[in-house]
C-alpha cells in the first residue's frame, strides 16, 4: 500500500459517545459513494500531524451497506504515541483526513450456526457492523459486552434498543463480569465465539475457550497492537545498503517511510502479516509484538514484523 | 466501439477461428524464451486501448458464440454451476462487478440503470431485458451467480475466506482445462491446487495465499496461465474426457496449423465487498498455430518454450503426445533469431 492508495474524507460529524470515546463520521470530500465493506471491516486512518504521519487502524461501525460515510469510534488513550490523542484534539468537523480502503480481519463465520460476540470497552467497535450483518442475514447472535461503569460504556442505549435481549451488559463498578465459562459451557456444535477488547481480556477469553473444549477454529479474535515505546537501534538495510535509526516512539515501518523507503503494510497492527521481513542478523532481542507469526517462528529470530515490533539492543538487519 | 459478433462452434465441426484484430491482441503469455511457474501476479489495471486489459471484463468477438456454448454445457450437466447455502451474499456482489463493469465499459451493448435496489439490466447481444430487485433472489430467472455468468465470458468462481484459508464454494465453470467444479467444491487453497507440479516445493502457494488473504476490494490483480488444446474446445473438462481426451491422438504433421491451439487464461482475483470472498475470474482465449505464427516473435518463441519445458510440465499440462509434431511443425517459423522481451508482438 502505498499513498496513493488512500481516500481522502471530511469529518462530518463529531459526537462524544462516552467520557472517553469519540465517534467521527467521515464522508469523500467530493461526497462520492464510499466502498461497500463487510461486518469486521476496519480502515487506516492517516493523520497528518505537525511533525509526523500518524497511521491509525479502526473498525468501521456503521451499517455495511451504507456507503454515504463510514463511523469510527475512538479511545483517548493518555501515554500513548500521540494517534487518539491527534483525533480527540485536533480533529473537528471539517477535518481532512486519508483512509484506506477497508481490509477485513476479522470476519464472521459464514458456516457458522450462532456467533457469540465478547466486547470489552473499545473492542466493542468492529461488533457493530458485525451484528449489522448478521442481524440483516437473519442469523443467531448475542453480544456480551463488558464496560467499566455506565459512563464510559458507548453505544449501551443504542444498542440495546436495536437488538433488545440479544444484548447482555456487564457493568464493571457494579461488579458484574461476563460469564464467560458458563456461556461457552453451554452452547450447540456450531456455535463461533468472537472476542474483542485490552490484551488481558482477549487472552482470557481465548482461554476460557480452550479450556472449555472450544475448537481453535471456532474461536475469533481481533486486536490491534500500538506499536510499543522503547529505546532507539539502528536497522541496517542488507540489499540497499543503509542504516536507519529508530527513534524511541517510532516503529521500524514509521522510521522506513521517514526516509522515503516503501515498505509493504496493510493493518499497522500486526494481525494482518503484510509486512513480515526477514531478518539476517540482530545485535540484540527482538520484541515481538504481533499477533502474526506462530510461536516458532517468532523463537527462529529470522522474521519480523516491521509495524509493531522492535528490538532491544543496538542494531538489526533486515532484507530489504 | 461495437464489436461483431461472430457466429462460431467450439465442439462438433469446430468453426472457431480469431479475426486478424483477435490475433494482434492474443494475450500471448511467455515475456522470454522458457517459461517455469513463479507467482507472477500484477495489479489488474486497465491496459493499452484495445488490448485484453483495456477493461476490469474483457468481451470480445467471440462472446456470442462462447455464451450459446456455455449454454449447451449446463444444459447437459447443471452441475457445472453450483454453489453453498452461505455464498448469496457473495453472489451478488458478483451480479454487481460485472453488471456494472460491462454497462460502463461497453455501453453499446449493455446498460445498467438502478434506482436503489430497482435495477433494470438490458444485455443487447443476447437480447435481454430484465427488471430486478437486487438482493432479492426470486426477481431474477435464476441465481445471480449464474444469471450473470450465463451472460459473461470466462468461468468464475467464488472462494469463501474463513481460518486464514480460501474455500472454493461456488462457481460456474464451463470452460476450464482439465478441472472440475463438482469435484473441487467446498476444497481450500491448497487441496484444490494439490495436483500442480513443481509449485508446492517452491513455495509458491504458501506466498500465494498470505497475498490473497489480504487482497483489497478495488485493487483486483491478475496472472496469466497456459495450457495447449487440441480442436478449439472450450469445455475440456474431466466429466467430457472420453470426448476430447482421444483428440491429443489424432494430431498429423499435416494438421497442427489448424487443430493445435495455445490456450491462455487471464485470470482475475478480486475481493468482492459484502461478503468478503474472492472472486476468481478464468478467462479464456485459443489461438491456432497457424494463427499464432503470423506474429514473427510469437513463431519463434513458442518452439524454443516448449523445449525447454520441464517433463513435469509437458506432462500436468497434457502435451506429451503430440509435443514434438508440434515442435517440428514449429520450427520453421524460428530462424534462430534473438527474440525481445515482453510478451506483445514487435
Amino acid at each position: 500500500m502505498t499513498a496513493s492508495y488512500l481516500r481522502r474524507v471530511k469529518v462530518a460529524e463529531v459526537e462524544r459517545v462516552a467520557s472517553r470515546i469519540k465517534r467521527f463520521r467521515l464522508v469523500d470530500v467530493e461526497n462520492k459513494p464510499l466502498s461497500e465493506f463487510s461486518g469486521g471491516s476496519h480502515v487506516t486512518v492517516c493523520m497528518r500531524a505537525q511533525d509526523r504521519v500518524i497511521r491509525n487502524p479502526y473498525s468501521l461501525m456503521g451499517c455495511p451497506s451504507d456507503t454515504s460515510s463510514y463511523q469510527i469510534s475512538v479511545l483517548k488513550v493518555d501515554n500513548s504515541r500521540g494517534g487518539s490523542q491527534f483525533m480527540h484534539d485536533n480533529v473537528v468537523v471539517g477535518t481532512e483526513l486519508e483512509i484506506s480502503e477497508p481490509l477485513n480481519l476479522f470476519p464472521p463465520a459464514k458456516l457458522a450456526r450462532k456467533h457469540i460476540l465478547v466486547a470489552g470497552g473499545i473492542g466493542i467497535t468492529p461488533f457493530m457492523s458485525m451484528m449489522s450483518e448478521l442481524d440483516a442475514l437473519g442469523s443467531d447472535f448475542e453480544l456480551h459486552y463488558g464496560v467499566r461503569s455506565a459512563a464510559e460504556g458507548a453505544f449501551c442505549k443504542l444498542l440495546e434498543a436495536r437488538y433488545g435481549s440479544r444484548i447482555r451488559l456487564y457493568l464493571q463498578d457494579q461488579d458484574q463480569m461476563v460469564p464467560l465459562e458458563r456461556i461457552l459451557s453451554n452452547q450447540r456444535l456450531g456455535a463461533h465465539m468472537y472476542v474483542c477488547g485490552p490484551k488481558p481480556m482477549i487472552d482470557w477469553a481465548l482461554r476460557t475457550a480452550t479450556l472449555a473444549g472450544w475448537p481453535d477454529e471456532s474461536i475469533h479474535s481481533e486486536q490491534f497492537n500500538a506499536p510499543p515505546i522503547g529505546k532507539p537501534f539502528v536497522v541496517k538495510l542488507a540489499r540497499s545498503r543503509r542504516e536507519i535509526t529508530v527513534g524511541g516512539h517510532q516503529s521500524i515501518l514509521e522510521a522506513l517511510e521517514q526516509n522515503g523507503i516503501d515498505a509493504p503494510f496493510l493493518c499497522r497492527g500486526g494481525a494482518c502479516g503484510q509486512c513480515e521481513t526477514e531478518v539476517s542478523g540482530c545485535d540484540g532481542f527482538i520484541e515481538h509484538n504481533d499477533h502474526y507469526l506462530s510461536e516458532a517462528e517468532k523463537a527462529s529470530g529470522r522474521k519480523i514484523m516491521i509495524c509493531v515490533s522492535r528490538i532491544s539492543g543496538d542494531a538489526v538487519t533486515l532484507d530489504l | 466501439m461495437v464489436i461483431a459478433f461472430k457466429n462460431e462452434t467450439f465442439r462438433d465441426d469446430f468453426t472457431f477461428s480469431n479475426s486478424p484484430a483477435a490475433i494482434r491482441r492474443f494475450p500471448f503469455p511467455f515475456h522470454e524464451d522458457k517459461y517455469m511457474y513463479s507467482v507472477n501476479i500484477e495489479p489488474h489495471v486497465p491496459g493499452p486501448k484495445g488490448s485484453v486489459y483495456e477493461f476490469p471484463i474483457d468481451i470480445d468477438e467471440h462472446y456470442v458464440s462462447e455464451m450459446r456454448d456455455r449454454e449447451l454445457v449446463l444444459k447437459a450437466d447443471p452441475g457445472r454451476c453450483q454453489a453453498l447455502p452461505h455464498m448469496m451474499t457473495a453472489q451478488w456482489d458478483m451480479l454487481e462487478l460485472l453488471m456494472t463493469s460491462m454497462a460502463r465499459d461497453y455501453p453499446e451493448h449493455f446498460s445498467l440503470t438502478q434506482d436503489g435496489d430497482r435495477w433494470h439490466w438490458i444485455n443487447r447481444p443476447l437480447g435481454i431485458d430484465q427488471k430486478f430487485t437486487f438482493g432479492d433472489v426470486k426477481t431474477l430467472p435464476y441465481e445471480p451467480m449464474e444469471y450473470i455468468g450465463r451472460q459473461c465470458q470466462g468461468d468464475f468462481s467464488i472462494q469463501d475466506q474463513r481460518d486464514g484459508q480460501l474455500w472454493m464454494d461456488a462457481g460456474i465453470i464451463t470452460t476450464q482445462a482439465d478441472w472440475s467444479l463438482d469435484f473441487d467444491i467446498g476444497m481450500n487453497f491448497f487441496e484444490w491446487h494439490g495436483p500442480v507440479p513443481l509449485a508446492h516445493q517452491a513455495g509458491v502457494f504458501d506466498r500465494a495465499l498470505k497475498f490473497l488473504l489480504n487482497l483489497q476490494h478495488g485493487r483486483p490483480v491478475r496472472r496469466l496461465n497456459w495450457t495447449m488444446t487440441i480442436n478449439p474446445r472450450l469445455d475440456t473438462s474431466p466429466e467430457n474426457y472420453h470426448k476430447w481426451g482421444v483428440d491429443r491422438t489424432t494430431v498429423t504433421p499435416e494438421n497442427v496449423g489448424d487443430k493445435v491451439h495455445l490456450r491462455v487464461e487471464l485470470q482475475g482475483l478480486w475481493r468482492l465487498p459484502r461478503s468478503n470472498t474472492i472472486l476468481f475470474s478464468i478467462r479464456c482465449y485459443m489461438i491456432k498455430m497457424r494463427e499464432l505464427v503470423t506474429v514473427p516473435k510469437w513463431g519463434r518463441r513458442l518452439p524454443r518454450v516448449l523445449r525447454t519445458l520441464p517433463p513435469e510440465l509437458v506432462d500436468y499440462k497434457g502435451l506429451t503426445r503430440y509435443r514434438d509434431t508440434t515442435l517440428e511443425w514449429l520450427s520453421k517459423y524460428d530462424d534462430g533469431a534473438p527474440t525481445t522481451l515482453g510478451c506483445g508482438p514487435d
